[in-house]
């Protein structure tokens, strides 16, 4: 008889919760170590300009300051900014600009005093001399002859050409009935996590170490990098990040300020803090997206696409962060969908731009991919006048196809399309939606029904997929206790996923105790295993996957223990209610106490075995996990205003098996929330100038809980056979469907007024543009 | 966001606010809930030596009735006017304008008094204040004056308060039962603040005609302004849906609306014209209720 699982698969509130919800989280400005320093940095006005001075004399002798910093001394004692992408150009990246400044907000100098206000006097002091230059903004334009070159050296802004070549495109295109041809936009997007960027390093001067506490979502890989920054040995550097304050991709980098603050502590041999500040966050965090699309897409009558061809302009900003290049490629490889599309080729051109450098934002590459695969599928269904529903069940690969190898070499695990779209459908009663759509058209009312169907991809491994310093694997260490508690050490960073929740419920289960017997213990390199992170929806999948081998290595070991305890095969032993029990009878059983005292005890029950409870794995994923669903939006467009009004949000999304159903519906929301927001709001904008526009709050339009619509989220269940759990990851589903869906219910609602495409945000002004060209034409 | 330096002092009475302010000068800054302050100061656009607290004196706080007005005192915040049963039920447009502004948090902080003085082009009080044809009464070391809104707001962020005084009440005569109102408001998308923001007060006489007619516009020009050009199309007239629309058509007329990335100046006068309309729509609908 199976022991039923208590844990997972439950409604179980997160245990992060209630120090969240109680303001009693240790962020990294809650860390109070005394004699602390604060530093605040100067950042340019312009953005392009050449520095032809800096007078920090004025600031030097101000009250409280106890170092000032530029460019100019950071030379030879640091290294830069690390980019492990591979590409054409990758300019050296200083903590302080040298000689110019590539983009508004870059950092100049750095003043460290007593305090923070102290410092920000001191810095309104320094008297830096520019001699501004021509700025590019455009990415289109970064490349034209007579363009401002950001890097002198590379003689124009190309950072890297990729090309995709396929002859069978060129074939599919001779043999179409059609080509449809469109360009479309992913915006600039800032991240915009609650809690803005932080570092506190403190330097040891006694024993040569270095400790830091910065927010991100990749404490070892950063420890690392800074290690090699700062000409340190790793084993004398110490990284800790806290609670973090949400990242979405944005914390999955090594940024400037980290490498500085941990710089100046080793310099000035005291404590030194930097907190970033909204202005800055949202002029020097990097962005996401920023991709333009060039589409030609060879069908046939009936619906059947037969290629898709793409050229893509990609926006690196002006330097290159930890991934910038490589976050376009999975846009190209993705692009096909859920569709059995036989070929696809694309050109990547990526260029410098004043601007701040782009880089991972939730989704990372799939909500661009998914953007052009579903606004694919409602400009064929409008040039072919079919439902867009149709052209996508015509398209979608079926079931009995998986593991399906697309046109671009991915391994789809598994999948089920039209059951996620079937069961959206369902949901919003698509027949009566359509018909309460075209009579509301009688009546002057514009209502639109959008389709959105995502695959996404997770979890990514093996390694040689990832660059070589962001491996692909990921690492887990188990304890039991003496007291016979159980403590995981986990590889990946959680920074509001929940897993101190979902690895809890796993391990509880597993060993048959309590959920309140697990501690999961994460962020501090001094005290886990060397391990990646968490970003791509991987926490799960592949931290999950190193948890339950350790997991099993201890049970194993328990279970032999225990054999010669009870006189039974191991095999036959299970864990239930805090006891070691028989898989065919749990009555008969020994607490699990028992074993776990013979196993610290002073004579082990099997000679030669080695004492203790402690279990080490690293899960190295032989292929990535590929979550789908069908997002369905119906919304009404006001047009005297253009105003977007929500009437219906379902979505049905397909991650696997649900170890945590509340934890996926919070991923859920939290991803629409963000998703929605690039269809209709957000826009991260610089003038033709390079001036930032949405430079704070006030411009930039971060959504909030009266802009979004009520959720109805459904499941379907197709798990992945790629990991023991068959779990495939959530983390991004929202995100990357929503956007997409929405889109296409907006462009819906437009439809009686010939209007195919128009880009993101859908600013209510351009919609009501439309109706007003609409009218005069 | 680390502001210069200052000295907090906390007033405990107008006259004392008064004695600071002269004490101090053009040193000193009056603080509200400083919601809209201390983000200026946060960016050192304003670097003011002294900050003086006037949002704990008793007086400024209170909201009464007497002489026939309703008297909301500078330091009442969004919240409590929003929320005051008086005014809820005597000024039930200041109410709505209140319960439209910001977040929770903002009304929490915010006062009437702040908000007129800062006369943020974008701000909801203004609207309702003009609709309301409200007296502003405004203290001075030995004296006090009183400014009809209409006079009040100068320019962008540019209002009659006058060095050395402080805003101490917002009073107006009670809504008649009878009337319709309504404050209608599309949020900017990114602050919150009114893209456009319309007010109207209305009275139809015994024909179903306009007897009564105030309309105020917030958000489309550099500071809030009293739609006249509306109000004469429509006095006197049949409160019909062509009749409105075609006064409505006039809101913009004449003003030169703000622009920004989130709405061109077109689109802000067309936002005008359409909440305009409604506004008067809802006005007259609670009117004939
Ligand atoms: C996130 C956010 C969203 C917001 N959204 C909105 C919105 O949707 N609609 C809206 O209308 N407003 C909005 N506001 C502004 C808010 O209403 C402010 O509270 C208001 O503008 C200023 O009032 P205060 O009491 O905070 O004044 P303060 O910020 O303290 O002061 C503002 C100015 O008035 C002066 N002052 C204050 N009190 C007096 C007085 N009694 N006499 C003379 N001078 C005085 C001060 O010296 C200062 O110059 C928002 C603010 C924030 C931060």
């Amino acid at each position: 008889m199976a022991v039923v699982p208590k844990f997972v698969g439950a409604r179980i509130k997160r245990r992060e919760d209630p120090r969240l919800i109680s303001g009693t989280a240790t962020y990294v400005d809650d860390v109070r170590l005394p004699g602390t320093l604060s530093a605040v940095v100067l950042r340019s006005p312009h953005p392009h300009a050449r520095i032809n001075s800096i007078d920090a004399a004025a600031a030097r002798s101000a009250p409280g300051v106890v170092a000032v910093l530029t460019g100019e001394e950071l030379k030879g004692k640091v290294g830069g900014i690390p980019c492990v992408a591979p590409a054409e150009h990758i300019p050296f990246h200083p903590l302080l600009a040298q000689g110019k400044v590539r983009f508004v907000g870059e950092s100049v100098a750095v003043v460290v005093a007593t305090d923070a206000y102290k410092a920000q006097d001191a810095a309104d002091l320094i008297e830096v001399d520019y001699d501004p230059l021509n700025a590019v903004s455009d990415p289109e334009q970064a490349l034209a002859d007579d363009a401002p070159i950001l890097h002198e050296e590379f003689g124009n802004n190309l950072v890297t050409r990729a090309l995709i070549p396929n002859p069978a495109v060129d074939e599919a295109m001779a043999k179409a009935d059609r080509v449809v041809k469109f360009r479309i936009k992913n915006q600039r997007l800032a991240p915009v996590p609650m809690e803005p960027r932080g570092v506190l390093a403190q330097w040891h001067q006694a024993n040569g170490q270095l400790t830091v506490w910065t927010s991100t979502q990749i404490p070892h890989l950063l420890r690392s990098a800074l290690a090699a920054v700062l000409s340190l040995p790793e084993n004398r550097v110490r990284v800790i990040a806290p609670e973090v304050g949400g990242g979405f991709g944005a914390k999955l980098n090594f940024y400037r300020e980290e490498a500085l603050i941990a710089h100046l502590s080793r310099m000035l041999g005291q404590p030194v803090k930097w907190i970033e500040r909204r202005r800055e966050n949202l002029a020097t965090t990097t962005h996401g997206r920023d991709q333009i699309t060039y589409l030609e897409v060879p069908v046939k009558n009936d619906g059947t696409v037969l290629a898709i061809k793409a050229k893509f302009i990609c926006d690196m900003g002006a330097y290159l962060q930890l991934l910038t290049p490589a976050i376009p490629g999975f846009s190209g490889l993705m692009m096909t969908g859920c569709y059995k599309i036989p070929a696809m080729s694309f050109e990547q051109v990526m260029v410098f731009t004043n601007k701040m450098a782009t880089d991972a934002y939730r989704g990372a590459g799939r909500p661009e991919a998914a953007y052009i695969a579903e606004r694919t599928m409602d400009m064929v269904a409008a040039e072919l006048g079919l439902d867009p529903v149709a052209v996508r069940r015509r398209n979608f690969i079926p079931k009995e196809a998986f593991p399906y190898v697309t046109c671009a070499g991915l391994v789809y695990d598994s999948g089920d399309y039209d059951a996620a779209l079937t069961k959206a459908l369902e949901i919003v009663d698509y027949p009566k939606a359509r018909a309460e759509q075209a009579e509301a058209l009688k009546h002057g009312r514009y209502i639109g029904i959008g389709v959105a169907s995502y695959v996404e991809i997770c979890g990514i491994g093996p390694s040689v997929m990832l660059p070589p310093k962001v491996p692909g694997w990921e690492s887990a260490t188990v304890r039991m206790e003496p007291d016979s508690r159980v403590t995981v050490l986990t590889g990946i960073s959680p920074h509001g996923q929940g897993q101190e929740t979902t690895f809890a419920q796993m391990a509880a289960d597993a060993f048959g105790v309590d959920i309140d017997d697990v501690t999961v213990v994460h962020g501090d390199t001094a005290i886990v295993q060397y391990g990646v992170g968490t970003f791509g929806s991987r926490g799960l999948s592949v931290g999950g996957t190193a948890l339950m081998m350790s997991v099993g290595k201890l049970q194993d070991k328990l279970k032999k223990i225990a054999s010669t305890m009870m006189e039974a095969p191991p095999d036959q032993l299970t864990f239930t209610n805090r006891t070691v029990a028989l898989q065919s009878d749990t009555t008969k059983a020994i607490p699990l106490q028992a074993v776990v005292d013979a196993a610290y005890g002073w004579k082990m029950p099997i000679p030669g075995m080695e004492p203790g409870l402690d279990a080490t794995s690293v899960f190295e994923p032989s292929g990535c996990t590929f979550p789908f669903g069908t997002h369905v939006a119906v919304v009404e467009v006001d047009p005297e205003t253009g105003v977007v009004k929500f009437l219906r949000y379902v979505a049905v999304d397909d991650c696997g098996n649900i170890i945590s159903p509340l934890l996926v519906a919070g991923q859920v929301h939290g991803g629409i929330a963000q998703g929605i927001a690039q269809a209709l709001y957000e826009e991260v904008v610089y003038d033709e100038n390079g001036q930032l526009v949405t430079a704070t709050l006030m411009d930039y339009a971060a959504p909030r809980a009266q802009m979004l619509p009520h959720y109805e989220l459904a499941h379907t269940v197709t798990p992945s056979p790629l990991n023991p759990m068959g779990v495939k990851g959530v983390g991004e589903a929202g995100t990357i469907g929503s956007t997409p869906c929405m889109v296409n219910a907006v462009m819906d609602a437009l439809k009686p007024l010939g209007v195919r495409h128009i880009d993101m945000p859908l600013r209510p002004e351009k919609l009501w543009r439309a109706f007003k060209d609409a009218k005069k034409a | 966001m680390f502001p210069g330096q200052f000295e907090y002092h906390r007033a405990t009475s107008i006259k004392d606010a008064l004695d600071l302010l002269k004490q101090f000068g053009d040193d000193a800054k009056l603080l509200g809930g400083g919601h809209s302050l201390i983000p200026m100061m946060k960016l050192r656009l304003a670097q003011p030596a002294h900050l003086i607290d006037v949002t704990k004196i008793a007086e400024l706080c209170a909201i009464g009735e007497s002489n026939g007005k309703i008297a909301i005192g500078a330091a009442a915040t969004h919240d409590t006017v929003a929320n005051s049963s008086l005014v809820r039920a005597k000024l039930g447009l200041l109410a709505e304008a209140a319960a439209a502004i910001g977040d929770v948090q903002v009304r929490n902080r915010g006062t009437i008094g702040g908000s007129l003085t800062h006369a943020d082009p974008a701000a909801d009080y203004p609207a309702a204040a003009l609709a309301l044809e409200a007296e502003i009464r405004l203290d001075h070391e030995g004296g006090s004056r009183t400014v009809k809104a209409a006079d009040f707001f100068l320019d962008l962020m540019t209002t009659a308060v006058q060095p050395g005084e402080l805003l101490t009440q917002v009073s107006c005569a009670p809504i008649p039962s009878g009337t319709g109102y309504a404050y209608l408001k599309h949020p900017h998308p990114a602050s919150g603040f009114a893209m456009v923001g319309a007010a109207a007060i209305v009275t139809l006489d015994r024909n179903g005609k306009f007897a009564t007619v105030r309309v105020a516009v917030t958000g489309l020009g550099p500071k809030a302004f009293r739609a006249n050009a509306v109000e004469a199309a429509l006095a006197g007239k049949a409160a019909d849906a062509a009749t409105i629309t075609a006064a409505a058509a006039k809101s913009a007329d004449g003003i030169d609306a703000l622009a920004d990335i989130h709405a061109s100046a077109d689109y802000r006068a067309e936002l005008a014209r359409v909440y305009v309309r409604r506004a008067i729509q809802a006005a007259v609908a609670r009117a004939k209720a």
